[in-house]
């Protein structure tokens, strides 16, 4: 402690070698861009496995260019088998799940912006936040080389369930080396996560500076606080059930495997354990796992809209806040509406369809909010503020399938259905990668210090708009005749009037992928070519629009914050915001 | 948590000025991973509870003959909590050779409890005990459950000797404060709390 100030000095420096100051940083607005490309580049390779999966299921006799070269075996010609369409969707959700919805919007913009956000320097443990991100790093590696080994990835879906995924090589190809590489991969993400959420809870509690009292907190910080805690809880129980499965796989224990269990014509010699046992502990994490999903959404949108609509959201910070305590604590009691039709007691379904149920009370009261808060507002429609209205349109139509799903009696009939397919990918999927460009439209000119082409934000939004609701309310429709999940190929006669309506999902899902390269052109050009951005370009309320764009190492150079009213208390005479949280409010 | 981590950080509010919210993130940090290991280790203990009420044969393998040695390791488990108390005292206190006796005193318990336990375990698996073998002819559950639940707890107590050591180390040449020691403490604690749950669950429960 006696040379302290010799070494704020020289920490106060920024690092000068490239792979201190972008490789292995430990400044937190590195990690997070770090976060948020990493979830990119996994975002375009989930989405280029589900254009394998819808041409197969449109034209299952189709050949797939380059897919042979990539896995002789599991795609003889270029035509993937029933085996392999499975590990493709396996991947397709792991990396959709993990990598890119629980990662770019808490971990990716909640790095770079949550210490700005409460006016600190950085996160409470900077080499921890360098550890989480490569540890993340690791797991997507080891998740990715499964495609590489000769046995391709595992077939037994995000959700690995036991006893297919607990029995080894008998099961099917990809549930040998597959299949432990898939186990170590999440064990990965589980450790990178916990450690990530401890440090997001102790920023947010320690590093706030003065006069940033819990009130004055910007809700995106509050959404990544309440976000931290679930996730804490949550990969806390992943992490000892993927070490249990391990056990089961590697260490000849039968937690999952029940007695006398026959594959592929061999009985096994495992007795005593039980499949639901894992179906419990994976879905106490699963559902919370939609939440620590859609928690930082429903944070960008509170923080994003307020700034275009130039009003506060109805009920002020707390309403939104409350709902969200109330979403994440409800969370950890609802996971066994994932498992009606399990073989669990028909009693049990019904403890579980309650809280399932009281869930979509605040979820509701969350999205009136937002819709609430549009009446009376002067609207200006730029791309972060089209995707915050297309999160609440997606949202609203996602979550009036949560009613009918989480009824035992109409679940019996749609479970495993592609109407459930369509429900998870409005709700948790593109709501959440909606919110997701919200923010990076958003964030986009703080983050790199360029603005980006309006023009083409508008068209990727309205084309991606249009195309989703063609991809999955088709999904729903087709679930509702019956159209089962998971199938690889609708040849079977009761599938074959179908075919038509696969296909124009398949050729929607296409146009929706094409749409997204306007994106990354953008965000590509822009990064390079665009209009320098000011300060503050959306004339925003919360701290890290009050200082450069992109900011300094230590995020104020070295100015003293003192936050004096919240970013939604206005003045209630002025016409204009007040766009500092400095400013104090008039008469004060 | 190392010394450079610290600096960086202290660095930093030196120059913004210390937070007013701010209690020691240190220990703030540990008691989070405390509440996420407490669910890690529940999640073990709540898979034995499954397994165990599912069992049709489940059986009491041990006896008092066979738990006295698990007695000890809760008695010399438990005195370590009481030395850690001590050495984080004196710490305080500013009493290095004291400090230093109380965090010796705490590891080699520490040690000694994890040399009963690996004795334990060597002695089970000469009779026939495993993963998944059962020499009585009961289920095989229980040395599933025995052997994973008991493994991840001395897991626990062999890397807080370690993590003890590297206090202990930093504390004497001056990198660490009483603050290092009394996080560690919190962990020692835990560990010593945990096994209070699965003493009782684990041997007691499972004694004729």
């Amino acid at each position: 402690m006696h040379d302290m100030s010799a070494h704020a000095a020289a920490h106060h420096a920024p690092p000068s070698g490239f792979i201190r100051k972008y490789l292995f940083s430990v400044d937190h607005k590195v990690i997070g861009i770090q976060y948020t490309t990493l979830s990119l580049v996994a975002a375009f390779i989930g989405m280029a496995l589900s254009w394998v999966m819808r041409i197969h299921l449109g034209w299952p006799a189709a050949s797939i260019p380059f897919l042979s070269t990539l896995s002789p075996n599991g795609a003889p010609g270029g035509v993937p088998t029933p085996e392999y369409y499975l590990s493709l969707m396996t991947m397709h959700g792991t990396i959709m799940a993990f990598f890119v919805l629980t990662a770019a919007p808490m971990a990716g913009y909640g790095n770079f912006m949550l210490p700005i956000q409460v006016g600190a320097a950085d996160m409470a443990f900077p080499r921890l936040n360098m550890a989480s991100f490569w540890v993340t790093f690791v797991g997507f590696v080891v998740a990715s080389a499964t495609f590489i080994i000769p046995d391709g990835p595992p077939i037994s879906g995000w959700t690995a369930y036991a006893p297919l995924s607990a029995v080894g090589p008998a099961a099917g190809p990809g549930q040998g080396r597959g299949q432990d590489l898939w186990v170590l991969s999440i064990a990965f993400f589980c450790v990178a996560s916990l450690l990530g959420s401890l440090n997001f809870i102790v920023t947010t509690i320690d590093l706030r500076t003065k006069g940033m009292t819990l009130s004055r907190l910007p809700l995106s910080t509050w959404a990544w606080f309440i976000n931290a805690w679930v996730s804490l809880l949550a990969f806390a129980v992943l992490l000892p059930t993927g070490l249990l499965l391990l056990l089961d796989r590697v260490g000849g224990t039968s937690f999952f495997i029940p007695g006398g269990l026959v594959v592929n014509d061999k009985v096994l010699q495992h007795s005593g354990g039980s499949p639901l046992l894992f179906q419990h502990l994976f879905w106490f994490f699963g559902h919370p796992e939609v939440y620590i999903i859609i928690l930082p959404a429903f944070g960008i949108v509170a923080h994003v809209m307020p700034t275009f609509t130039r009003k506060p959201l109805v009920g002020g910070w707390k309403v939104i806040t409350y709902a969200m305590i109330a979403i994440g604590s409800l969370s950890f009691i609802v996971w066994g509406h994932h498992m009606f039709v399990s073989g669990m007691s028909p009693n049990m379904a019904m403890v579980f369809s309650v809280p399932t149920l009281i869930i979509t009370i605040p979820s509701v009261i969350a999205v009136l909010v937002f819709a609430f808060s549009l009446y009376g507002a002067n609207i200006r429609f730029t791309t972060p503020m089209l995707f915050c209205l297309g999160f609440i349109s997606l949202f609203i139509s996602g979550g009036i399938g949560g009613f009918f799903l989480a009824q035992p009696a109409v679940d019996s009939y749609l479970h495993a259905t592609s109407f459930v397919v369509g429900h998870f990918h409005f709700t948790m999927g593109l709501s959440a990668i909606f919110a997701t460009f919200a923010g990076f439209y958003y964030w986009f000119p703080k983050m790199w210090g360029r603005m980006m082409n309006e023009t083409l934000g508008k068209v990727h939004f309205w084309l991606s708009f249009v195309l989703v609701y063609c991809v999955f309310m088709t999904m729903h429709l087709m679930g509702l005749t019956g159209a089962v999940r998971r199938y690889s190929s609708y040849v079977a006669d009761f599938m074959v009037p179908q075919i038509p309506t696969n296909r124009f999902i398949t050729v929607a899902a296409l146009l929706l992928g094409a749409v997204q390269f306007i994106f990354l052109y953008n965000a590509i050009w822009s990064r390079f070519k665009g209009p320098k951005a000011p300060d503050n370009p959306w004339q925003a309320t919360t701290l890290e629009w009050d200082t450069t764009s992109p900011p300094p190492f230590d995020n104020f150079d070295g100015r003293q914050i003192t936050v004096r009213h919240g970013p939604m208390e206005y003045d209630a005479d002025a016409s204009v915001m007040q766009t500092s949280p400095e400013q104090s409010i008039a008469g004060t | 948590m190392s010394q450079s981590e610290l600096t960086m950080s202290t660095g930093h509010e030196v120059l913004m000025e210390p937070s007013p919210y701010g209690i020691e993130k240190k220990k703030l940090g540990m008691w989070f991973f405390i509440v996420a290991d407490a669910c890690t280790f529940a999640t073990f203990l709540f898979g034995y509870g499954y397994m165990r009420v599912g069992s049709q044969n489940w059986g009491t393998p041990f006896e008092f003959g066979t738990i006295l040695n698990g007695i000890v390791m809760t008695f010399v488990l438990l005195s370590s909590s009481l030395t850690m108390l001590a050495a984080v005292r004196t710490t305080q206190a500013g009493e290095k050779a004291s400090a230093n006796k109380w965090l010796g005193l705490t590891m080699l318990l520490g040690t000694v409890f994890a040399i009963l336990h690996l004795r334990e375990w060597f002695k089970m698996i000469r009779e026939g005990w495993g993963l998944f073998s059962n020499p009585t002819g009961g289920t095989t559950q229980f040395g599933a459950c025995f052997f994973s639940i008991t493994g991840l707890h001395l897991t626990h107590v062999i890397s807080g000797v370690i993590a003890l050591l590297i206090i202990t180390r930093g504390y004497n040449q001056g990198r660490y404060n009483t603050s290092h020691v009394e996080t560690a403490g919190l962990y020692w604690h835990f560990v010593d709390l945990v096994w209070m749950f699965v003493f009782p669950l684990m041997y007691l429960m499972n004694a004729r």
